[in-house]
């Protein structure tokens, strides 16, 4: 059977990470391209780069970036941030990188989902969901709000109908972050993930609040999710990718244990 | 030099770089002539069917490869370009290259697996192999190894004997085939690391005759 995937993501700023990395081992690390290749040898299923650089001739920089990662590893990783149009998405695409996520621009142009499908098949597109959780109200039924801006911007969407209008536009697959949820490590955002799953027919990847290993079982059980995104608790040493398998694996859930 | 087909089918660098991070020379190519002079071929790809065999008609690739494979030249086919070389597709009611009797057909819309329980559909992530033959291409491949797929559709050989290894989703469906010097895998050896790597290297110095004693 299918092995439900862990994914940890990187946030690139200028061709670097955001935040010096300090793994386990305390082995310092900045360049995203090494890093990429430390998560490659230590078992991650696949990789997210979160590009958060605005400028455009950050960009390049960033293509780089993919290109090398990409002479590296060899396993499936996706790219995003700032891609607006299909062009922007080919460059990423061409670079190496197996997947495209769109999330802002996608809200407010949703035809480049439909475009981006159309051109480079399903399995390149990633929807990326921000989401706060709201009052149920006529406008946002499920009680679950898109948001924008780091959660700055409501839209007026209500998060359930996105996904599936979204699933229907052509994505191949959701990446669903709680911003509730983010940065908490108080566990991922459980009643909202297994609504979206249960609600589409692609994967659902969930993202926001990871902490311990026992949170992604929890969200890839009960959640109904299909891959767990994880960053802080990897990312300064906390836990390592092998030791969350095995956390998952003796509970049986089914991971990847060979690579 | 080994030739990797290039037909309009999505990303192709991925393999190109994959084998030259094994040393392998090879090229991108969509000449005939080229392709023809190759030692090895490798059709990747992701895409659809109708536009798959429409541009491989279209650039006169349809011929070369089935010489390829009339020649006993090792060939690969991956993803979607293992799909495409049955004889018929249901995506697109499509009728194919027919290097391997058989048809590719859908997941069913509402797959659950032996609990019940509902099956997103494309199958994508990383399964295991069941392995049904020894085989030069897959060998040194521990059995616990996984690989990554994405795929709506399923291959249906026409008979058994073909079957190399298949894959649990729901049911036991046929993910790797091996036919003369044809060897061909629903997943992406290319994007699961060690063993998609074990396999490319395999098939580098593999010589086209097949192993294929039943395990």
């Amino acid at each position: 059977m299918l092995s439900k995937r862990i994914i940890p993501c990187l946030d690139v700023r200028d061709g670097k990470l955001t935040k010096g990395i300090k793994f386990k081992g305390n082995v310092d690390i900045g360049d995203p391209v090494e890093m990429a290749e430390f998560y490659y040898r230590e078992g991650a299923d696949e990789l997210v780069f979160y590009d958060i650089t605005a400028s455009h001739e950050a960009r390049d920089i960033m293509l780089e970036v993919v290109r090398r990662v990409a002479e590296r590893i060899f396993i499936p990783f996706s790219v995003g941030g700032g891609l607006r149009t299909v062009e922007d998405m080919r460059a990423v695409l061409l670079a190496g990188a197996e997947k495209v996520s769109v999330n802002s621009s996608a809200v407010t142009n949703p035809q480049i989902i439909a475009e981006g499908s159309r051109q480079f098949g399903a399995q390149c597109v990633v929807l990326g969901m921000d989401v706060l959780k709201v009052p149920g109200s006529e406008q946002i039924p499920s009680g679950y709000e898109m948001v924008i801006h780091g959660g700055r911007k409501h839209m007026g969407i209500d998060a359930l109908w996105w996904a599936q209008e979204a699933e229907r536009l052509g994505a191949g697959e959701i990446c669903l972050n709680s911003i509730d949820a983010d940065g908490t490590q108080h566990g991922y955002e459980m009643e909202l993930t297994a609504m979206i799953s249960s609600h589409v027919s692609i994967p659902v990847i969930a993202s926001g609040g990871a902490g311990e290993p026992q949170h992604l079982a929890d969200v890839l059980t009960g959640g109904k999710a299909d891959a767990a995104l994880i960053a802080s608790m990897t990312h300064y040493g906390h836990f390592s990718v092998a030791e969350i398998k095995d956390y998952l694996s003796e509970r049986g859930i089914r991971v990847r244990k060979y690579w | 030099m080994i030739a990797i087909i290039d037909y309009d089918a999505g990303n192709l660098t991925s393999v190109e770089r994959a084998l030259r991070s094994l040393g392998a020379d090879c090229a991108i190519s969509r000449d005939p002539e080229f392709i023809a002079q190759a030692s090895r071929v490798i059709l990747p790809g992701v895409g659809r069917a109708g536009a798959g065999m429409a541009s491989l008609r279209r650039l006169g690739l349809d011929r070369v490869l089935a010489d390829t494979v009339a020649q006993g030249k090792p060939f690969l086919g991956i993803c979607f370009g293992t799909q495409i070389i049955f004889d018929y597709s249901e995506e697109d009611l499509t009728d194919c290259l027919g290097l391997m009797p058989g048809k590719v057909v859908r997941f069913p819309v509402e797959h659950r697996d032996q609990a019940g329980e509902p099956l997103k559909v494309p199958h994508m992530g990383w399964n295991g192999v069941d392995w049904k033959k020894s085989h030069p291409v897959f060998a040194g491949i521990p059995d616990e190894a996984e690989f990554y797929f994405v795929h709506s559709y399923y291959l249906q050989p026409a008979s058994g004997q073909w079957v190399a290894g298949t894959t649990d989703y729901g049911f036991p469906f046929t993910s790797a085939v091996a036919r003369g010097s044809l060897v061909a895998v629903q997943f992406h050896p290319e994007k699961s690391g060690r063993p998609g790597l074990k396999l490319l290297e395999n098939f580098l110095a593999w010589d086209g005759k097949e192993g294929g004693d039943a395990l």
